[in-house]
Order: structure tokens, then C-alpha cells, then sequence
């Protein structure tokens, strides 16, 4: 956090200098480390095991917030009888098909819940990255449950997951993690005793943490800890994630993703939403409670916010124009497309994938077989000139009078020379007023995408062709202003925010949206940013000003709320659970919730409230039931539906990787996304044989004075200076291994590319005793390529593309790899190099290491349909 | 120069005469150093922005003379970030006015070596014809089982973590009404 949010880290900071106690816990000794209180190193990719065991020790001490746990969450809920554990059988759950290599979920449900599961179609589920759509909300589940609230029934939810997580002991976390017993135990003790009535702690992660195959286990497993120490929805708790980018929360919002549309509604399928009412019904989930409910307002108002006039009830609202998924379209499959041909164009905005994605060779080999690529940026960045000074010009991969690929570079404008609107990490969007006019032909992406979509209207203007209707139809007339015509990025968000359709008048949040096509609303968690006619996202009251909580400086989706399920700060009754920690509460004399920030519940609900045995949605939650979001109201310890891996996280070795799982004979995710290519191959992992070959890990960050892939720091000559050059860090016993000498060069070797660097040889990096072994851990930062005042080579060369099922993020976090002494081959001479290492290997051709390593698939099969 | 005024010019006398003892203000001041300025007092117009680096979201202001950027300094006004602003967030004035910022456009020809110029508008042209022609070439009306599809796989975009709300609403929007649904950004690496 002190590295790559250091501004962040100063509130950190200040709770520290107030007697908070930090824990940081990396592979890599850091800045953070520095500060913290108590540095605790891990493997790589180990990270279930660790939090695995705080879940036990928890469990096994009856240390949970246990008023919390009871009303808040599903602990008392009973499973289906039909459900087997990873305990059961060896590392997966019931029903798994080894033949599809993804589960059929319906044992996992809870009692008397299966038949809706049995409909799912988890293949699809995972080829289209679904369970993303869950990031504003659960998915959907009936709130009628069969509950024991003594906690006593073996299969409730609390029992389950005691059982779960029995074998996470402290001996386990130390041969897993390489983390020492009394280092652990100081984490267990600080972070229970930390945490109930008067004390919450809270759980920082960056974004590294989704980058593996188990990636969204890995915030799951925080998750819980959270939830049974009652360290959700109140102030001082939570899981914060820190996100690396200044609007990456917004282009999930408004995403420019290939499954999602504005505010999580999912992307039509083919084979599941070929009609409207197939697709609306398949998001508000008839019987559960919440405001998922209403999606039928939400996507009536983006179709309406789409093709404007167009789309009328009758024709339910130009759904006919909706292009479809099929599959798996995501990034890494496109990349692999380029290299076969199937795609002609693509354009870059802000993103270089030559240096900032994993594999980089296959980034650029895939842009080497482009029709035409279009690049906007502030720089000639690697991806513009991947045709000229790459590593595969010098290898003769790619040899520039034999590539095709017309590349176009558009200058942008900065953030500066634009208005509009950033998303921060917390939901908070803030509106950035323009300073000055762009340079030249620089432009901002608004402008870009406005005129080219303007362009392509006018040259298809009076076209029959049905498949020209959708962009015809298009409602795209922003009022436009200045000698370049830039369109109106307040226009833009009014229609984000959403208007009634015969006044105009914006609206003041999203349960005025309608599903009768009165309302427009381009996205509806964003509705309320430009309530009462004003842009609340510039709204600047100095903070000093106001309270802690600052309601009035941006605006926060949604409703302006800060801390999601803040009804959780309150107990049952709606009193704070003490004084110290009130955060909203009951006014029972007002009759309304208060409290310092805008409650996340339906303002005049008294806790008292519950609903009748028929009501669904809004109705159907309690007064005591602040998961508004979730379709039983609850904080999930388990996730009967909505993870493709398992309700529960269970410890996966990453799928490359030195030793076998210490926990089961299942190795990886059996679930993992994986692309078998000759461009994308993975090290021999145990039980394979040839592990030695690549007998070293390696994992991948970011240094506070560069940005992610380069683009916006080698070209600035301050960052330049701070870090002129490409380096990485060994320990001096790896060093001694490899004869590796302090600033003298060496390089790293995988089977997708080498990298060279200075060695820095640093105790930052501790060989971590792990099983029967000693592993040495590798650490490089990503930020270089051939362009700019600092250059170097780029560290995701190593990274191959294997992918977590839930979100289909790749593991860039941990792979394995090789470390030599002195500088990279050049040229051909570095294909051969790499040929001669996979030969030894066993993987010269192609190679993923196996999905199932345990003899119990088909007996998970046979006990995943139980009536079958 | 009096001799009275060259003595009281030298910094040591101030500093020993004056209210400076430690010799960290005024009496190390020369005529140049007490008649400068901070540049944001000299600036035409200040703008409230937010850093383009991380996403903390840290308060920015940004000033401008004579149409150029002149200093860009945290924003004390912020509740997330009380002023401060990392080594980025502080070289940002670098980042919008560094010498190898590109202004204008690049084109490489097939199977050339080297950039060539292009108009803006000529560029524009250019790409809006590639976009309707990689769409009619790869159109997909609908599935094996006359499922719609409404698709094109012909064409892909990559990024948007660096974008405003904005233009990533009018880039899916765009893509969608195009049946492109090859859309992408960082946040799924």
C-alpha cells in the first residue's frame, strides 16, 4: 500500500500513530513492510492456506462476533444433505464433470433450494466470466431457508465450514506458507481481539490478490474472516480493495468489459436470453429479496438511454439490436484470435499490452496479424511500435516488410485538457474540471469515439440493411462546443444519471427508474450523480469542513453511500453496537435511520419490520437484514451459488508450481480457465515430473515512482530519473545458489520469454522453508519496455495466460522459472535459448499441466446428482 | 553600494543581528529569493482535477499562464488526500508537458519501416471506413439454431481504466450499437 497507494497509506498511518497494529503480509519485504508493525512473509500463491488458517483458529476458539454471525449472516442456514466437501473427496466438491471441467452446483444449494440450481449452465457461466456481474450484488437466491439458530446442525453453515477449514492448522500454514508459527499466531491473536463491539479491523488487499487462479477465493476467504468477526458494514472494517488504476472502478461500472453493460447487468447470451423477458428474468431472480428486483426499471432505462425514441415497450426497446455472447470473448481469447487471423481491427485506448499484459509475445505476435490497429495515447508507447523495436524484431518472429498491420496512432488529450469524471477505489466518482485545450491533434477519448461513431452514421446513412438499424437507431446527438467540436461530457453524465423521458428533469436515484420507457438511465447505480439537476461528482466542500465521512465532497455509488451495508453497523434492534463504533443507527423518535452517512436502507424500515410469507424483492427484506443486495439478506460464509470453483475456498497450488498441495491430491483449481497454445505454455508442475527445470518462483509488482505498463512514467523524466532502470530481486542465498553478483546483470528464464535485469541481491527476499524444500522466490517489477527515458526489458514476458473461472483473470502473480547470471541471448540465439529449456522440460510443443490430480472426480460426478 | 548597505547584504550579519538566529528565513534570503514568487500566485486560472495515476483519487489543482500548464500541487481541500500527492501524482505537471508526448498523428503503412504523417480528419476517415468494412466482412446475423447473434467478431478494443465514466459509456455504447462485443480493459488483468 506504501508503494503503490502511498497517499492512501497515510490513513494507515495515522491509525497506527493512534495505536493500530499493521500486518503486512507479502512475498517481498517492502515500503509497506517498512511501516507496518509486524512484516509477515508468504509463498506466493498460498494465500487460502494462510487465511484458511485464521478461519480456524477462529472457528476452533469460538472467537467469532457470534450476535453478528447469527443475525447477519447465513450461518445458520441449512446446506442440501446431497453436499460433499473437499474434505470428502480429496480437494473437490460434488459435481464436478471431468468431461466439461466445471461443476454442476445443485448439491452445494441450501436445503430445499436444489431444483433452482438445476438449471445452470456453468460452462457458459465460465466461458462468459458471469459470476462478475455480482460485483454491485449477490446472485440470486430465495430467502425461505431453513435455518438452526443453535448453530448445532451438522450442516449448517457454520458447521460446514468449521469442518471445511479444520486441517488450515497453524503446522499447515507454516508448511504451506512458509510462514512462521509465532508470526501467525501474532496475526490470529491481533486480528480477533481486534475486532467486536468496540474494535473493527480492517482488511486492505491490492489488486494483485485477483490476479491467480483462485483469485476470487482469495477475497472470499478474506471475506469471511471479516463477516464472523462482524468487520462488514461498519466504519473502521471491511475488505477495501486498492485498485491500480484511476478509473478502473468506473470501467467495471461502465464498463468497457465484453460481458458485462452498465452497472453489472450481464451482456445477452445466444443460448440463454434470446428474447427480452428471457434476459430481464434471468437478472431480478422472482423470489429473492432486494433491489436486484427491479431490473426490469434498470433495463428498460439503458435500452431506452441506447436507441432513445426507438425503443418502445412494444418493441421491448430495441432488445432485437442487443448483440450476442457466445462464449468466451474476453481478452486472452481475442489475443489468440489475432494470431489466428479472425481479427482485423483493434484499437488501444490507454492500455499497453505489449509491456502491461502477461505474455507479452503473444500480445505483439497477436498485433502482428492485424488488418489494422488504432492506438491512442499521450505516447508512442511499445504497443504502437511493437513493428519496429521489439523483441520479436530482433528474434525475426516479426520482420517489419512482412507485416501487414496498418497501425494508426490518434494522440490523446490528458486528464487535464478534459472534463469529466474518474471512479476512485471507493466508489466515489469526482468530476475533474478541464485546465486547458489538448495540443495539436491530441483529442479525448470522448471526441474520438463521438465523431467516429458520427463518421460511420453518416457514411451508413439510408442503409436497409437490418444489421445497420442498431447504429442508425443509435440516440447520438451530444451537444458539441469549441473549434473541435468536443462533444459535452455533462451531457454524457445526465444521461449516466438518468431523466424522465417527458420532462427531462434528472433523477434523484435509481427507485425512480421505470420499466414503462419513461425513464432513461444509462447506468443505473450511477443514478442520483446528477440528482436535483446538479453535478453532485464536482461537489468540493473542503473536507475540513465537514465529518469524518465527507458526504459532500463527490459522490459515491450508490445513493452517495460510503460504507456498503451500513445497516451492519447497528445491531438488530438498530442501536450501534457501542458508542466507539456508531456509525448509523435507528431514530426511533424521528423514525428513520441516521447516523453519519447516508444509511444503506430503506430510510423509514424500522428493525422491527418483517416481511409477510408471499413478499419478494424490496418487501421481502427484514428490518434486520442489511445484505440488501444478496437475495436472502444475508453475509454469505457460503456461497451456494454465484463461484464456479466452490462455495467455499479451499488451498489450490497455483498451476505452476514446486511442490505438491500439501492439503489434497486435487493440485489447482480443477475449475481454471485454460488455453492450450504452442504461444502459451505452462512449466511441468508435481505431480509431473521435470519440475527441477524451472526450480525457482517468480512473482510480479509495481514501484511507487512507475505506473503499471510504463505508459504514463518512462516518458516523464522525474519518475525517470527515480528508477532508471530494469532490475530484480534475489536473496543472498539464491544469489550464492546462482552465482548472481549485487548490480551485475542476470536474467530470468520461462518457457514464454527471458528477461534481463541488474540483480539486485537483497534480504528483502527470505528462501522460505516449505515441505521438504527451500523456495526461493524471485521478485521483478513490470514496468519496462523499449520506449521512453527508461528502458528495459518487460517482466510479463515471463507470465503465461492461465485463468481464474469466476472472472477469467489471468495467474500473473506466481509462476516458475529459472535465473541465470549475465545478460539475455540475442536474437535467434534466444529462441534456441528457450527451445533448449522447454526440450529439457518435456514441453517443447505444448503443454498446461493436468486439471484433475486425484482419483475422486468420478465419484464427485456421481455424488453431484444425487437424483440422477 | 554603501558599505553599510554591502554589510548588511551579506546573510551572516542578518542572521546574527536579526530575528533569523538558525539562518532559515529571511537572513538567507537574497534580493532574488524574496521577490520570487510561487508560480500558482502568477497563474490565469487554477482548474480542481483529480491524479491520473492510482485510484486513491487524490485532490489535484492545476494552474495555467498563457496557456501552458505551469504547476499542478495537491488540492489541502481533499478528504482523501489532505494535499498530498506521491512522486507520481507530483511529477503529473511532468506527465502532461513532457517532451515526448506525441501531438500529432502517426501512421504506419503496411509493411513500412517507418511513421508517416496524416491529417486528423483523413485518419478519422480512414478508420471509420475499416470499421464498416471489418464488420460487413465478419457480420454474424444468428446462430446454428437461428439464435440472433447481431455480432461482429471482426473487431476488438482494449482499455479504459485510464478513461473517464464518460467516454467508456460512449465507447460501449458505440461498440453495441455496432454489434462489437469485443470490448476489454484493465480491469480484467
Amino acid at each position: 500500500m506504501a508503494e503503490c497507494h502511498p497517499v492512501g497509506f497515510q490513513w494507515a498511518m495515522a491509525a497506527k500513530e493512534r495505536g493500530a497494529k499493521i500486518f503486512h503480509v507479502d512475498p517481498r519485504f517492502t515500503r509497506t513492510s517498512a511501516l507496518a508493525s509486524t512484516y509477515v512473509p508468504i509463498r506466493a500463491g498460498t494465500d487460502i492456506a494462510f487465511l484458511g488458517g485464521v478461519i480456524n483458529y477462529i472457528l476452533s476458539n469460538e472467537l467469532d462476533f457470534r450476535e453478528y454471525v447469527l443475525a447477519y449472516t447465513n450461518a445458520a442456514t441449512i446446506v442440501s444433505e446431497d453436499f460433499r466437501d473437499t474434505e470428502d473427496l480429496d480437494g473437490l466438491f460434488s459435481g464436478y464433470d471431468p468431461d466439461t471441467g466445471v461443476y454442476d452446483p445443485v448439491t452445494w444449494q441450501y436445503q430445499g433450494h436444489e431444483p433452482q440450481a438445476a438449471a445452470r449452465d456453468t460452462v457458459i457461466e465460465r466461458e462468459t466470466a458471469s459470476p462478475l456481474q455480482h460485483e454491485s450484488h449477490g446472485p440470486g437466491v430465495s430467502w425461505r431457508v431453513d435455518r438452526d439458530e443453535t448453530l448445532r446442525h451438522p450442516r449448517c453453515v457454520y458447521q460446514i465450514l468449521k469442518r471445511h477449514f479444520a486441517r488450515y492448522t497453524p503446522e499447515v500454514v507454516e508448511q504451506a506458507c512458509g510462514i512462521p508459527r509465532e508470526k501467525f499466531d501474532e496475526v490470529c491473536r491481533a486480528w480477533t481481539e481486534n475486532s467486536g463491539r468496540d474494535r473493527t479491523t480492517a482488511l486492505v488487499y491490492s489488486v494483485g490478490w485477483t490476479q491467480h487462479s483462485v483469485g476470487a477465493q482469495y477475497i472470499r476467504t478474506g471475506a469471511i474472516i471479516q463477516l464472523l468477526l462482524g468487520n462488514i458494514g461498519r466504519p473502521g472494517g471491511g475488505v477495501l480493495a486498492l485498485r491500480g488504476h484511476a478509473s478502473i472502478q468506473g470501467s467495471t461500472d461502465i464498463p468497457t468489459l465484453f460481458n458485462l453493460l452498465p452497472g453489472y447487468l450481464p451482456m445477452p447470451v445466444a443460448q440463454l436470453h434470446p428474447t427480452y423477458s428471457d434476459w430481464v428474468t434471468s437478472i431480478c431472480h422472482p423470489k429473492q429479496k432486494g433491489f436486484w428486483h427491479h431490473a426490469p426499471a434498470y433495463c428498460a432505462s439503458l435500452l431506452k438511454a441506447y436507441w432513445g425514441e426507438a425503443a418502445t415497450p412494444d418493441n421491448d426497446f430495441c432488445y432485437g439490436y442487443m448483440p450476442r455472447l457466445t462464449g468466451d470473448h474476453g481478452i486472452y481469447k481475442q489475443v489468440f484470435d489475432m494470431i489466428d487471423g479472425k481479427i482485423k481491427g483493434y484499437f488501444l485506448m490507454g492500455q499497453n499490452p505489449a509491456v502491461g499484459s502477461m505474455n507479452g509475445r503473444a500480445q505483439r505476435l497477436g498485433m502482428a496479424n492485424l488488418d489494422w490497429l488504432v492506438v491512442r495515447d499521450l505516447f508512442e508507447i511499445e504497443s504502437a511500435t511493437w513493428w519496429k523495436n521489439s523483441v520479436e524484431v530482433e528474434t525475426g518472429e516479426i520482420v517489419p516488410t512482412e507485416c501487414r498491420t496498418e497501425v494508426f496512432f490518434i494522440p490523446a488529450a490528458s486528464h487535464v485538457e478534459k472534463e469529466g469524471t474518474f471512479t476512485q477505489t471507493q466508489r466515489l466518482l469526482q468530476w475533474r474540471e478541464k485546465a486547458l485545450d489538448p495540443p495539436g491533434d491530441a483529442r479525448s477519448d470522448l471526441w474520438f469515439f463521438y465523431h467516429l461513431g458520427r463518421i460511420v452514421r453518416q457514411k451508413l446513412a439510408g442503409s436497409t440493411l437490418p444489421r445497420d438499424r442498431a447504429i442508425l437507431d443509435l440516440a447520438w446527438d451530444y451537444p458539441t462546443h469549441g473549434p473541435h467540436d468536443e462533444p459535452s461530457a455533462d451531457a454524457v453524465l445526465r444521461e449516466i444519471n438518468g431523466y424522465d423521458v417527458k420532462t427531462g428533469l434528472t433523477l434523484r436515484t435509481f427507485g425512480q427508474l421505470r420499466d414503462d420507457g419513461s425513464t432513461v438511465g444509462g447506468c443505473w447505480i450511477y443514478c442520483g450523480v446528477y440528482a436535483d439537476g446538479v453535478n453532485q461528482a464536482a461537489r468540493r466542500r473542503p473536507g475540513g469542513e465537514q465529518n469524518y465521512v465527507a458526504p459532500e465532497w463527490g459522490w459515491a455509488w450508490p445513493d452517495n453511500r460510503r460504507i456498503l451495508y451500513n445497516r451492519a453497523s447497528a445491531d438488530p434492534q438498530g442501536r450501534p453496537w457501542s458508542e466507539r463504533k456508531a456509525y448509523v443507527w435507528w431514530d426511533g423518535k424521528k423514525g428513520c435511520w441516521d447516523g453519519y452517512d447516508q444509511p444503506d436502507f430503506e430510510k423509514t424500515k424500522p428493525p422491527s419490520y418483517r416481511p409477510g410469507p408471499d413478499a419478494e424483492g424490496v418487501e421481502a427484506i427484514a428490518g434486520d437484514d442489511p445484505f440488501i443486495m444478496l437475495g436472502d439478506g444475508k453475509g454469505w460464509l457460503y456461497a451456494s451459488s454465484g463461484l464456479l470453483d466452490g462455495p467455499m475456498p479451499t488451498h489450490y497450488e497455483p498451476p505452476e508450481s514446486l511442490v505438491r498441495n500439501p492439503l489434497y491430491g486435487q493440485q489447482a483449481n480443477p475449475v481454471r480457465k485454460v488455453y492450450d497454445r504452442p504461444e502459451n505454455i505452462t512449466h511441468p508442475s508435481p505431480p509431473e515430473p521435470h519440475v527441477g527445470v524451472y526450480p525457482y518462483v517468480f512473482t510480479i509488482a509495481r514501484l511507487t515512482e512507475h505506473h503499471t505498463a510504463g505508459g504514463m512514467s518512462r516518458y516523464v523524466e522525474h519518475l525517470a530519473e527515480l528508477q532508471p532502470e530494469m532490475f530484480f530481486e534475489v536473496s543472498p542465498e539464491l544469489a550464492a545458489e546462482r552465482g548472481l553478483t549485487h548490480l551485475d546483470w542476470g536474467h530470468v528464464v520461462t518457457a514464454r520469454g527471458v528477461v534481463e535485469g541488474r540483480v539486485l541481491v537483497t534480504d528483502r527476499l527470505t528462501p522460505l522453508p516449505v515441505a521438504d524444500r527451500v523456495v526461493h522466490q524471485i521478485w521483478l517489477p513490470y514496468h519496462w519496455g523499449p520506449n521512453g527515458w527508461s528502458r528495459g526489458d518487460s517482466a510479463n514476458d515471463l507470465g503465461g495466460m492461465v485463468l481464474d473461472p469466476n472472472v477469467l483473470i489471468q495467474e500473473g502473480k506466481c509462476g516458475t522459472c529459472d535465473v541465470r547470471p549475465g545478460r539475455r541471448p540475442q536474437g535467434r540465439e534466444l529462441v534456441t535459448y528457450l527451445n533448449d529449456y522447454r526440450r529439457r522440460a518435456g514441453i517443447l510443443e505444448s503443454h498446461h499441466t493436468p486439471i484433475i490430480t486425484t482419483d475422486t472426480a468420478a465419484e464427485s460426478y456421481r455424488q453431484g446428482r444425487p437424483d440422477k | 553600494m554603501g558599505v553599510r548597505t554591502w554589510f548588511e547584504s551579506w546573510p551572516v550579519y542578518r542572521q546574527l543581528t536579526g530575528t533569523d538566529p538558525l539562518g532559515r528565513g529571511a537572513a538567507a534570503m537574497s534580493r532574488r529569493s524574496a521577490e520570487l514568487a510561487p508560480r500558482t500566485e502568477a497563474a490565469d486560472s487554477m482548474a480542481r482535477s483529480v491524479c491520473p495515476y492510482c485510484a486513491v483519487g487524490c485532490g489535484q489543482r492545476v494552474y495555467v499562464k498563457d496557456g501552458r500548464v505551469t504547476q499542478i500541487e495537491g488540492d489541502p481541500d481533499s478528504p482523501i488526500s489532505r494535499g498530498r500527492l506521491c512522486p507520481k501524482g507530483a511529477a503529473s505537471k511532468n506527465l502532461v508537458t513532457s517532451r515526448f508526448r506525441q501531438t500529432k498523428v502517426r501512421y504506419r503503412r503496411p509493411y513500412a519501416t517507418e511513421w508517416e504523417d496524416l491529417d486528423l480528419d483523413t485518419a478519422m476517415d480512414m478508420i471509420a471506413d475499416r470499421v464498416i468494412a471489418a464488420r460487413a466482412a465478419t457480420w454474424e446475423d444468428v446462430d446454428d439454431e437461428g439464435r440472433p447473434l447481431n455480432r461482429t467478431l471482426g473487431f476488438s478494443g482494449l482499455g479504459g481504466a485510464t478513461l473517464d465514466n464518460e467516454e467508456n459509456y460512449l465507447i460501449k455504447k458505440l461498440f453495441t450499437a455496432l454489434g462489437a462485443i469485443q470490448i476489454e480493459n484493465q480491469a480484467r488483468i
